[in-house]
């Protein structure tokens, strides 16, 4: 497919950062080329320059960066010698780029129609009447169902995979030959992942353009690339077919990230690296124990909130007619499950399928509407959650965050943080005393001692990850909720935290209650998996059962949404 | 563990050492703010060693040289009643940097933590702040002032009240919305999670994370409370003569301005001038010191 002058040429890229430690070279002697038409994968965790080299691309690196060696080819021109107006004219029109976070790409106040229109007009590729007809159709070409009104909304109305569509049009909207695509899934659910990398990759196909995806995701690289490149602290590590990578990686780092990448039929300790010994003996596998003291019993538990906006006060005034919905959403809608002393159980479901909502409820962060919450015997839900914090029930139920950055305090030390709960509800007394059993925590967590003393934004997202599990067993719970605890971690810090979390179960026999969207992390470290979905359970089973013969349509969905290569990987 | 060591830790990361590192690097960074910076250490000395060094006394008459223009003898000229301006500038200094210190320090106490504890809390306590706020707004801000100087006295301690008062609106707005942002961080859950109170929270937890904000708040306000205090003294509202107050001067000398006894007006309006803008421009300083995001 590709032809003799290549697209895109970028020949020895060095990219520097002017930093208050002196220069960071962020990029050093890439090499990347692209034919037309092809699709390319730039892979790698964050830190590896993967988005860096983009912007280099484009030229839209930040004031504090510049290209300091190496060459960038667009179709002949030098962009890196090429005026600020070339670029311009070059960026939209020739090659354009999606972004991570489809809300944030586009304008809040501004209709999506009039913003296709924007770009449309800029590079002038229409104007007048025709203009309108322009934007519906290209919001028609992205998959949008009516476009005609769909252009009068405002993105705030559209749901981030119709957002992220909306991206998709503003960048194809002038015909480009190159379409960066910087993370366009992640924050995305599986299934809409699924329908918007077919949406690129048919829309550019279709047209001949060139894509370069960049992605920390391996499986979602080989499933939609011809190629791919894999980047590791600024420089390429390895370059070859999706095929080849996939069946036969050869550097040492690839490997690494692909076994760490977690897939159906693996186990937890497959994910470390090979050279790594597992922290403690190979434990027989805990799926098919039997477990059998109920620790938390939910019944019938219901949350309703009321639905804001128009139906409100003033509201009720101006409102035609009745209320075409009902008063209250029903955020979880009536749903039961067990979780037994020393299981782990998974909650898994899409964005908004209110597993956050009831694990908040089961920490007692919020109020219930209606239901039983029962743990260890006790009614706990009937407990106002604003008194629950300050009771001796609270040190047994625990929570690890979702986001490590998020959940830590950014004005506490490490040290601060993990003995937080320690000071409020634990026994031990006395600084040193109440130190000793921070260091131990972090001994237990592989967090090295002298990080203890840093401040979150000193620590990497690993070693954030860590203080969260450290405060969170501080107190010796029964009960731990892990909120997508890996959800913003690379892959390899993935696969230390995950296998981290199971040795902590084992070694302090803790009851895991793992909410994830993540099929294929939940069965590595669960034994029992929920699916929830609009509120309720559509299914519920051993791990095994739901993973490999599911029930529910929903269940075959999501399992399928999950990016495969087609090709054999039986090689590794 | 070897994939997640960093390089190794910086020297350290606590104590006073650290500190001032971290504040010659802002400085060196931005010249604005270490010419800012320089400013107020000039002000704070001349408010504390000012009525020390200053060669005449700033409440002497001597008719014989009254309304004399700037010289060797005295710089900035004479007034009307033969005191020596240049004196009065810097005694005035302590007076006017007191008054901004103690209703700003009064102020953040009132407004910030009713904001705090209105974004934080929400629902009832919200409105009622909210509700005074909107109140006070509704007042010109200076006509408040004067009021509220005017039903107490002419005292300093009501000209900090007042000018505490005329900022609360300004103070409770930023400490609230800053607070109802995280409202719901992780870290405020967690530490629900750690057995902590709302109030302790509220406290430990969400205050120490809004001071950045609130100390650029602080330090604009600053500015404006030497120029409200000095315009209560200017219509014959605040501190009386014959004390030293540029607020005071400055009224005394506008009426010799047209005579052309330009100076009894022109450096009590310099000094009042060069404090605000020194105060505006630390603010952005300031943020940058407190900000942790900067401390690596």
């Amino acid at each position: 497919m590709t032809e003799v002058v290549p697209l895109l040429d970028v020949q020895d890229l060095t990219v520097e950062f002017q930093t208050r430690r002196g220069v960071v070279r962020a990029v050093q002697h890439v090499n990347i080329m692209i034919g037309k038409g092809e699709t390319l994968a730039i892979v790698g965790e964050s830190g590896s320059g993967k988005s860096v080299t983009s912007y280099a691309v484009m030229r839209i690196l930040d004031r504090a960066g510049r290209i300091a060696e190496g060459a960038v080819h667009f179709t002949g021109l030098d962009i890196r010698d090429a005026s600020e107006d070339q670029m311009r004219s070059l960026r939209g029109r020739e090659m354009s780029m999606i972004f991570q976070n489809p809300r944030a790409a586009l304008n809040p106040i501004r209709k999506v129609g009039l913003q296709i229109e924007d770009v449309l007009s800029q590079h002038a590729q229409a104007d007048g009447a025709a203009l309108t007809d322009k934007a519906i159709e290209i919001l028609d070409q992205v998959r949008i169902a009516r476009p005609r009104e769909r252009y009068h909304a405002y993105p705030f109305e559209l749901s981030g995979g119709m957002c992220q569509r909306v991206v998709i049009a503003l960048a194809l909207a002038c015909r480009p030959q190159l379409l960066i695509a910087d993370e366009p899934t992640t924050g995305l659910d599986v299934t809409t992942q699924k329908t918007v990398m077919d949406l690129i990759v048919e829309l550019t196909r279709e047209r001949g353009m060139s894509t370069v995806l960049i992605t920390h995701d391996l499986g979602l690289a080989a499933t939609y690339c011809d190629r791919v490149v894999v980047m590791e602290k600024g420089h390429v590590v390895e370059t070859a077919q999706s095929r080849a990578i996939f069946i036969a990686p050869e550097h040492p780092y690839t490997r690494k990230l692909m076994r760490a990448t977690p897939r159906p039929g693996m186990a937890l300790r497959d994910l470390l690296p090979e050279d790594v010994p597992a922290p403690v003996p190979q434990t027989p596998v805990t799926n098919g124990a039997v477990y059998d003291t109920p620790l938390l019993v939910v019944e019938k538990l219901v949350k309703e909130y009321p639905r804001k906006g128009i139906s409100e006060g003033l509201g009720k005034l101006f409102r035609r007619g009745p209320s075409p919905e009902p008063e209250v959403f029903r955020a979880v809608d009536g749903i039961s499950f067990t979780v037994n002393r020393g299981e782990s159980v998974g909650l898994v479901g899409e964005s908004g399928c209110g597993k956050s909502t009831t694990s908040t409820m089961v920490m007692r962060l919020i109020d219930k509407t209606d239901g039983t919450i029962m743990f260890d015997g006790e009614n706990i839900g009937d407990i106002p959650a604003r008194e629950f914090a300050t009771l001796p029930l609270r040190k047994r139920i625990q929570m690890v965050f979702q986001d490590p950055t998020d959940s830590l305090n950014p004005r506490f030390t490490a040290v601060r943080a993990i003995a937080d709960p320690i000071l409020r509800l634990g026994t031990v007394k006395g600084r040193d005393a109440v130190r000793a059993r921070c260091e131990e925590l972090a001994h237990q967590v592989g967090l090295p001692l002298e990080f203890l003393d840093r401040f979150p934004h000193q620590l990497s997202g690993g070693q954030k990850a860590r203080v969260g599990i450290a405060r969170a067993i501080a107190l010796n719970p029964d009960l731990v909720i892990l909120d997508e605890p890996t959800a913003a971690l690379d892959v390899s810090v993935q696969a230390v935290v995950l296998n981290l979390l199971q040795d902590l179960k084992e070694s302090l026999g803790m009851s895991y209650l793992f909410v994830s969207h993540d099929l294929n992390v939940v069965q590595l470290l669960c034994d029992r998996v929920i699916v929830m979905r609009a509120g309720q359970i559509v299914e519920q089973g051993p791990t095994e059962q739901v993973l490999v013969a599911p029930q529910a349509d929903y269940t075959r969905d999501l399992l399928a949404a999950i990016p495969h290569p087609t090709f054999d990987q039986s090689g590794h | 563990m070897s994939n997640l060591a960093l390089p190794k830790p910086a020297a350290s990361n606590t104590g006073l050492g650290a500190a001032l590192r971290h504040a010659r690097y802002i400085l060196s960074d931005n010249a604005v703010t270490g010419f800012a910076f320089g400013l107020f250490v000039l002000i704070v000395l001349a408010a504390l060693i000012g009525p020390y060094i200053v060669p005449y006394d700033p409440l002497a008459s001597d008719t014989s040289v009254a309304l004399k223009p700037p010289s060797w003898a005295h710089w900035f000229g004479t007034d009307q009643l033969g005191r020596d301006v240049f004196s009065r500038v810097i005694v005035a200094t302590r007076l006017d940097f007191f008054i901004a210190i103690a209703s700003v320090a009064l102020v953040f106490l009132m407004g910030g933590l009713a904001g705090v504890a209105a974004g934080f809390f929400g629902g009832w306590t919200d409105r009622i702040v909210g509700r005074i706020a909107d109140t006070i707004m509704a007042f010109p801000l200076f006509v408040l002032a004067m009021g509220i100087v005017a039903a107490l006295g002419n005292t300093v301690e009501n000209i900090i009240l007042a000018t505490a008062i005329v900022n609360f609106p300004l103070y409770a707005r930023v400490a609230r919305s800053e607070a109802n942002i995280r409202r719901d961080a992780g870290f405020v859950q967690a530490a629900r999670l750690s057995g902590n109170g709302e109030m302790r929270i509220l406290l430990a937890q969400v205050l120490p994370n809004i001071m950045p904000i609130m100390m650029v708040q602080m330090s604009l306000t600053m500015g404006y409370a030497i120029l409200n205090a000095a315009g209560l003294s200017f219509i014959g509202l605040g501190v009386r003569p014959p004390t030293a107050e540029w607020g005071i001067m400055v009224a005394e000398g506008a009426a010799f301005m047209v005579s052309g006894e330009w100076w009894i007006a022109f450096f009590p309006g310099i000094a009042l001038m060069i404090a605000v803008f020194c105060f505006n421009l630390l603010g952005d300083g300031m943020r940058d010191i407190v900000d942790p995001q900067r401390r690596t």
